[in-house]
């Protein structure tokens, strides 16, 4: 409660001080994210990639890693299924072609991951600037062949590649313009993820890495190998989340495909505080909070980015609440990297 | 482009140059003193933003300096005082504000996008500008290239010949026992995670008032904060080889520029982002450079020893852990 004050008074200061109206920011943000079911289910959409993004980011934060490449590892999920989706234009059997682009889109994801993560375990390199160095070079490969190999007919423009034919789109409801497939795999994730994390062994033994990695060989425990595996978790569950982007909702390969979600997803991660059962309902406060402000230039010129601001500000502020409520409880060298 | 200069060419990695060097001091200040302050990306972002605005309403480009450096500061010392008092991951702390400052600034620069503001202008040292060549890469530049310049021996010296400079490096690898020799390591950190950010702050201002000039949704600067910091690590935590990395980083941005003209078939968006990746890889080859195999490999090659000797830089040991008091 306290935290949700702080933010909101932080926020308020924010917009006076760029001269905007406060309460009507926050009622478009509000109108703008629940004021129609059409609205509803953009932030639906915005949830999808939201969680599984989050979901991929769980395995790696139990083992103490921090996955920040989970933004790239979406792009090369989109450019693997776009790639799929490409061949299988106008050859019939739709349906395959769909299918082969998720598993391809999870293949690419985890390709990324398992790059980042032997970077990490066999070359030494922070899984921190292998991951931003792959994300950079994702977002070089886009670019690349929106505007070289896969570019448009005649112009070649920020505004993508071609339309994919309308058979290998994911089946939607026109009336509400959603995927109702990528809502269930993404709810599929978020189960998987909690089963596997609280009642496996794989699970138990990722927190055990994560919580005390010299004490993990005492068990036999290889925390090379665990690191692998929740990075190639992770990336499966972020190229799916590019591949629900690419099929399911833009159609095509876009420059900005993976639109932040990845980085926003360590946020959503983080502000739930690393737990399965909360993570899709911040998810959905964010999606919300991103689809709402988009109302925000429009009506009151006012950047969209003041979702950013308001979720950064709202980790920033229960991360302080958090450190007070425990402060002076912790033992002795129980310092955090 | 009709002609190839080299002297043009250095010229401009110089340039170019200058706010990266200032960004990765300021980051190698925090570090060595023990303090990952990860949100180089945004608070670059956030202070070039306010130095644009500031040197644009007051028509002072030194106030928007000063005001950059002053924001740098908040925001190092907000990572720092959550690490340091209230016992938050640095790693965490930093990246959301890396996230928060950049849309902090893109909300609050949205009003001044591509207004053209004031800039730094050009003051060619005299005498020394007419030296060949290097008169015209080193001294026929602005006031932030010279100041980037100073500040890279400043930074060497203060570290490494004074003894201040001496409690700067014992807090960053051994806190408990810099405070047996009545130094507070929490009090210093504070300090130069102030002094780091303010570097960093001032980075900003070069980017939006001499080497980017304006503000706009991209800036430009974009994506450097992440490269200071990888410049750290390259550096192996040394004020000189840091800054040396910044001009390699540099060169391959202008190289880039350069090719553009050269194989017009691959698009320009390509060459803009491949320094990036390639700093990336560099890193890689050096970290496995410091691999056991590899320098017992290089015992017998003197030539390969030295410059392994030169690639290596210890880590400052208590890095990211912060000193709690008993």
């Amino acid at each position: 409660m306290l935290t949700l004050f702080a933010v909101f008074l932080f926020t308020t200061i924010i917009l006076l001080v760029s001269g905007a109206p406060p309460f009507a920011a926050y009622y478009h943000i509000f109108k703008g994210a629940l004021g129609s079911w059409i609205k509803f289910s953009h932030v639906i959409s915005v949830w999808i990639p939201l969680t599984l993004c989050a979901s991929g980011l769980l395995y790696t934060f139990r083992i103490g890693l921090w996955n920040i490449g989970v933004e790239g590892q979406m792009m090369l999920g989109a450019v693997f299924a776009t790639a799929v989706l490409r061949i299988g234009a106008g050859k019939g059997m739709p349906m395959l072609f769909v299918v082969l682009s998720f598993v391809s889109g999870m293949a690419g994801g985890a390709i990324w991951a398992i790059t980042a993560g032997y970077l990490k375990t066999k070359g030494g390199v922070n899984e921190i600037f292998a991951g931003l160095g792959l994300n950079f070079v994702g977002q070089g490969l886009i670019l690349w062949l929106i505007f070289g190999p896969w570019r448009r007919p005649g112009i070649a423009s920020m505004s993508g590649t071609e339309l994919f034919p309308q058979e290998l789109w994911l089946p939607f409801s026109p009336a509400l313009r959603l995927s109702p497939v990528g809502l269930v795999l993404a709810l599929t994730a978020l189960v998987l993820t909690a089963l596997l994390l609280q009642f496996t062994r794989m699970g138990l033994n990722l927190k055990a890495i994560g919580n005390n990695r010299d004490a993990s060989y005492l068990f036999g425990l290889n925390p090379d190998r665990y690191m692998i595996i929740a990075m190639i978790f992770a990336g499966g569950f972020a190229g799916m989340a590019g591949s629900v982007q690419v099929a399911g909702v833009y159609h095509r390969l876009l420059p900005a495909i993976s639109s932040n979600y990845g980085y926003l997803a360590l946020l959503v991660v983080m502000l739930a505080n690393y737990n399965v059962w909360i993570t899709p309902f911040v998810a959905f406060f964010f999606a919300c909070l991103n689809v709402g402000s988009i109302q925000l230039p429009m009506m009151l010129e006012l950047d969209s980015t003041l979702s950013g601001v308001i979720q950064g500000s709202l980790v920033m502020a229960t991360l302080a609440v958090y450190a007070l409520r425990i402060r002076g409880k912790l033992p002795e060298g129980t310092a955090t990297t | 482009m009709t002609g190839f200069d080299l002297t043009i060419l250095f010229a401009g990695v110089v340039a170019g140059a200058a706010p990266i060097v200032l960004a990765a001091l300021g980051e190698t200040i925090t570090e060595k003193a023990g303090v990952i302050n990860l949100s180089l990306d945004g608070t670059i972002l956030l202070s070039a933003m306010v130095a644009f605005v500031v040197a644009f309403e007051s028509n002072n480009i030194l106030m928007g300096f000063f005001s950059a450096g002053i924001v740098g500061a908040i925001v190092a010392s907000i990572v720092a005082f959550f690490s340091l008092y209230l016992n938050q991951s640095q790693v965490a702390v930093g990246f959301v504000l890396t996230l928060m400052t950049r849309d902090l600034a893109y909300f609050l620069g949205n009003s001044f996008s591509r207004l053209r503001g004031p800039q730094v202008v050009p003051l060619p040292v005299p005498l020394l500008k007419d030296i060949p060549f290097l008169g015209e890469v080193f001294f026929n530049q602005n006031m932030p290239v010279y100041f980037s310049l100073a500040m890279i021996g400043f930074c060497w010296w203060y570290m490494y010949r004074t003894p201040l400079g001496l409690k700067l490096r014992s807090v960053g690898e051994h806190p408990r026992a810099s405070y047996a020799r009545g130094i507070n390591p929490r009090k210093l950190q504070m300090v130069y995670s102030i002094c780091g950010g303010m570097l960093v702050g001032f980075a900003g201002a070069t980017f939006s008032l001499s080497v980017k000039p304006g503000w706009g949704r991209p800036q430009g600067a974009e994506g450097t904060g992440w490269i200071a910091l990888v410049l750290v690590i390259f550096g192996g935590w040394n004020p000189v080889k840091a800054a040396m990395g910044a001009y390699l980083f540099s060169f391959l941005q202008v190289i880039g520029i350069y090719c553009q003209e050269w194989l017009p078939s691959i698009p320009a968006q390509v060459f803009q982002v491949a320094p990036f990746p390639l700093m990336i890889f560099i890193l890689l080859v050096m970290s496995l450079a410091q691999k056991e195999s590899v320098l017992n490999w290089a015992e017998s090659n003197a030539g390969m020893k030295s410059i392994l000797a030169f690639l290596s830089g210890a880590v400052p040991t208590a890095l990211g852990k912060p000193y709690r008091p008993d």
